[in-house]
């Protein structure tokens, strides 16, 4: 098969009306705020050495939060912005996807902004500010008249450095909801869908050449006054507007959100439930690549409707418990708890997605040991290997002080490279999950909990407070409850995560759902 | 030409830069009558652009008080009044992104003028300043030559029919034989519009050739005026050694140079 035929470039190209016009819509609108405050705070600082330096400065530092941490900060910011709204004006905003990205990247968009207007205006030779003086202009007068027009080229290279910038950080604002080719990029490196990497990558790049060149060209077309430039510059701008808002307008409003986080577990099952709800005559839209830390509030505020948790987080990350009880227990008080928020534990698909340490069959049986208990006295001289959360995570506390485990050294992987990682022998133990095909793939052994110091992880449906008395809904969603062995998963995870032609989600989700037990 | 009231009045005229360090401008005296071509001289440092702009309000005086046409300037609207006073800078000062015909037209487009009449304004500066109208009008400043640029300069000061034109060392950029020409246009221009030139010239010579009489300024004060021949007579020791160089070039050009005869 060669590079082209392969199927997955199709599907990439049939999402590319929706991920390309959300990017553009969230990094105009972005590039627009952020000029709509940087130019002016840039003139009014421009001679004031003080304001000048503190804007600079703040600028510089918000420069230097990595884009994926400053998109994360606003979202629970704006959370907290929202329940006030809502508290004292009595209507709140969804805090979810478009808003908190667009205050992310207009903050990011400022420091090129502000840096080169302001270098811009002070470049101006200071003889032609008297002469602008001299024949008689207002200070206003000789700020339009003079010092912009003579600015311009060093203030648009400022703008055309922000959008690209923009552009690019846009990406990143996938785990908070916002779609956009970065959705190309967090699902293939989630699925080793490398097709859509290098898709979301490409295109990307694309648009933010074309952005920098249609600027360019506006610019160019303002400073030699040649119409004909800046109105072909402005037309491509108002056409890439344009083009980007009719997906919007022609998509049904009506139709239910289906949220995934950022792993090939979520994009499948999400996928899975869409094609359910299809099938009941429902229409449904998934919002995938989801960060943990959102997608609960987005479902609470409505912002998507259904998606599939796992007991053990909501319980540890979410509700902050540090006991862990058992399975039905759990579930039990979870499920009350959830209603407290008007959220519906529709129930439990069938199987769990725990955390579990996981070790090469090899080294285990070489070294006699069949449960965590087993490795205590190994430990020391072992190395381990999590996810970028494992280990800031209540289980591990928890599993570390129930069996007196002491690794000689610890390291955060890319989940999807821990399991071929511990196949090599490059680190002895794992803290794999349960689903995972790559279990099975590479000949793991899943070492047993005696002490039930992990937490049951049981995946459950979720439904938003709007859809709590949903029939239709929940009348699709049935047939999938308790029907999901944790057998199907592994191997549907396996094949999302081939990289091949059939490795898409939504193909392995009709492969599952041939599994589930129709009964 | 002195009698009549003061066209610009500068009485006991102070300023002083970096909180009263550098004293530009020392308790300065100065009359300019209507119809005069008063020239400042002096070295740099001297103070003499200082006081220039403290005619249209470009800087503002400490002390002492300073009229135009007997108004106090304090008392007027500064943008209005250097509207009103035609200014050329040292080495035109044009500005680089708008064409020769949409500098010149500048102040009365300020002042509201409509298109047409600046347009016709416009041609008939660059007559008065002798350039060709057709060549000209649509031209950048850098596609000009430095002769050229000043007289475009001289045309933008002139073309809201200023009664008064301040200049700030407006040849001294330009090679002599282009600054001659100019020079002696402009001083026809002064006669025929009925114009009130203070022009700044670090060079003696200058002055005596173009103007009615000479302020001689020396570390911000004003040592000597007067015309050329009261100069001459003058006993202030820096007017003498001002002087000297002219005198001995004259000297010299009518030993070298002696007067075509016949012919």
């Amino acid at each position: 098969m060669s590079l082209f035929s392969d199927p997955r470039w199709g599907e990439a190209l049939a999402h590319l009306p929706d991920y390309l016009g959300n990017h553009v819509r969230v990094s105009l609108t972005a590039l627009g705020l952020g000029l709509l405050v940087s130019l002016p705070l840039a003139i009014a600082a421009r001679n004031q050495p003080l304001m000048r330096n503190a804007l600079l400065g703040v600028a510089s530092i918000v420069q230097t939060v990595p884009g994926l941490a400053l998109l994360a900060l606003f979202y629970p910011l704006l959370l907290a912005l929202a329940s006030l709204s809502l508290a004292w004006f009595g209507s709140g905003f969804s805090a979810f996807g478009f808003l908190p990205a667009v205050l992310a990247l207009a903050l990011y968009s400022m420091l090129p902004v502000l840096r080169n207007t302001i270098t811009g205006l002070r470049g101006v030779d200071a003889g032609l500010l008297e002469a602008a003086q001299g024949v008689g202009m207002t200070p206003r007068q000789s700020l339009f008249m003079v010092e912009l027009p003579l600015a311009l080229p060093v203030i648009m290279a400022g703008i055309r450095t922000a959008a690209v910038w923009v552009i690019g950080t846009a990406t990143l604002s996938t785990p908070i909801g916002q779609t956009g080719l970065g959705n190309y990029i967090f699902a293939g490196l989630q699925t080793q869908n490398w097709v859509f990497v290098l898709f979301g990558c490409l295109s990307a790049a694309v648009l933010a050449l074309a952005v920098d060149q249609l600027l360019a060209l506006v610019e160019t077309g303002l400073r030699q006054r040649s119409r004909l430039r800046a109105v072909f510059g402005a037309i491509g701008m108002a056409a890439l507007i344009a083009a980007t808002l009719v997906p919007s307008l022609v998509r049904s409003p009506s139709s239910y959100i289906v949220g995934a986080k950022t792993f090939a577990e979520q994009y499948v099952l999400s996928a899975l439930i869409a094609e359910r709800l299809r099938a009941a005559g429902l229409g449904a839209t998934t919002r995938e690549g989801l960060g943990s830390n959102v997608i609960f509030e987005a479902l609470v505020s409505g912002d998507i409707d259904v998606y599939v948790d796992y007991s053990g987080t909501l319980w540890l990350n979410q509700f902050h418990h540090t006991d862990i009880k058992p399975r039905e227990e759990l579930l039990r008080e979870l499920k009350a708890t959830l209603a407290q928020q008007n959220i519906t534990l529709l129930g439990e698909l069938g199987f769990e997605n725990a955390y579990a340490l996981v070790m090469s069959r090899k080294l285990a049986e070489a070294l006699a040991i069949r449960s965590i208990a087993d490795l205590t006295s190994h430990a020391p001289a072992m190395s381990i290997a999590g996810d970028y959360e494992f280990f800031s995570r209540p289980e591990w506390a928890g599993l570390r002080q129930a069996y007196r485990l002491s690794f000689r050294s610890q390291r955060q992987m890319q989940p999807d490279f821990m399991y071929a990682a511990v196949a090599a022998g490059e680190v002895d133990v794992i803290a794999g999950y349960t689903s995972d095909g790559l279990i099975a793939k590479y000949d793991l052994v899943v070492l047993d909990d005696p002490r039930h110091a992990i937490p049951p992880y049981d995946a459950i449906l979720l439904l938003a407070p709007a859809r709590a008395s949903d029939t239709a809904l929940r009348g699709a969603l049935e047939p999938l409850l308790g029907k999901i062995k944790i057998d199907a998963m592994r191997e549907a995870n396996l094949r999302a995560a081939a990289g091949d032609g059939a490795s898409s989600p939504a193909t392995v989700a009709r492969w599952l759902w041939e599994k589930v037990d129709k009964r | 030409m002195t009698a009549g009231p003061p066209l610009i009045a500068f009485v006991h005229v102070g300023k002083s830069f970096d909180d009263g360090r550098v004293k530009a401008v020392d308790d300065v005296t100065l009359e300019v009558a209507a119809g005069e071509f008063l020239a400042i001289v002096g070295g740099s440092g001297s103070g003499k652009t200082t006081l220039l702009r403290l005619a249209n309000r470009l800087i503002e005086a400490d002390t002492g008080a300073i009229t135009v046409e007997g108004q106090d300037v304090r008392a007027l609207e500064a943008v209005s009044l250097r509207r009103r006073i035609g200014y050329v800078f040292q080495s035109g000062a044009l500005f680089p992104h708008i064409s020769v015909g949409n500098n010149i037209g500048i102040t009365p487009r300020l002042m509201g003028q409509d298109a047409a009449a600046t347009s016709a304004r416009v041609d008939e500066l660059l007559d008065l300043v002798r350039l060709d109208r057709a060549q000209y009008r649509d031209r950048f400043p850098h596609e000009l030559s430095g002769g050229q640029r000043q007289r475009v300069g001289v045309a933008r000061a002139l073309a809201a029919k200023p009664r008064i034109v301040l200049m700030d060392e407006p040849f001294g950029a330009l090679d002599p034989i282009t600054r001659d020409a100019l020079g002696d246009d402009y001083r026809s221009l002064h006669m025929k519009l009925g114009l009130t030139t203070v022009m700044i010239t670090h060079d003696i010579t200058e002055a005596i050739l173009l103007a009615d009489r000479i302020a001689v300024m020396r570390a911000g004060r004003l040592v000597a005026q007067g015309t050329p021949s009261e100069l001459s007579n003058s006993n202030e020791p820096y007017v003498s050694e001002l002087l000297r160089t002219p005198r001995r070039q004259a000297d010299r050009l009518r030993m070298l140079l002696p007067r075509e005869t016949g012919a």
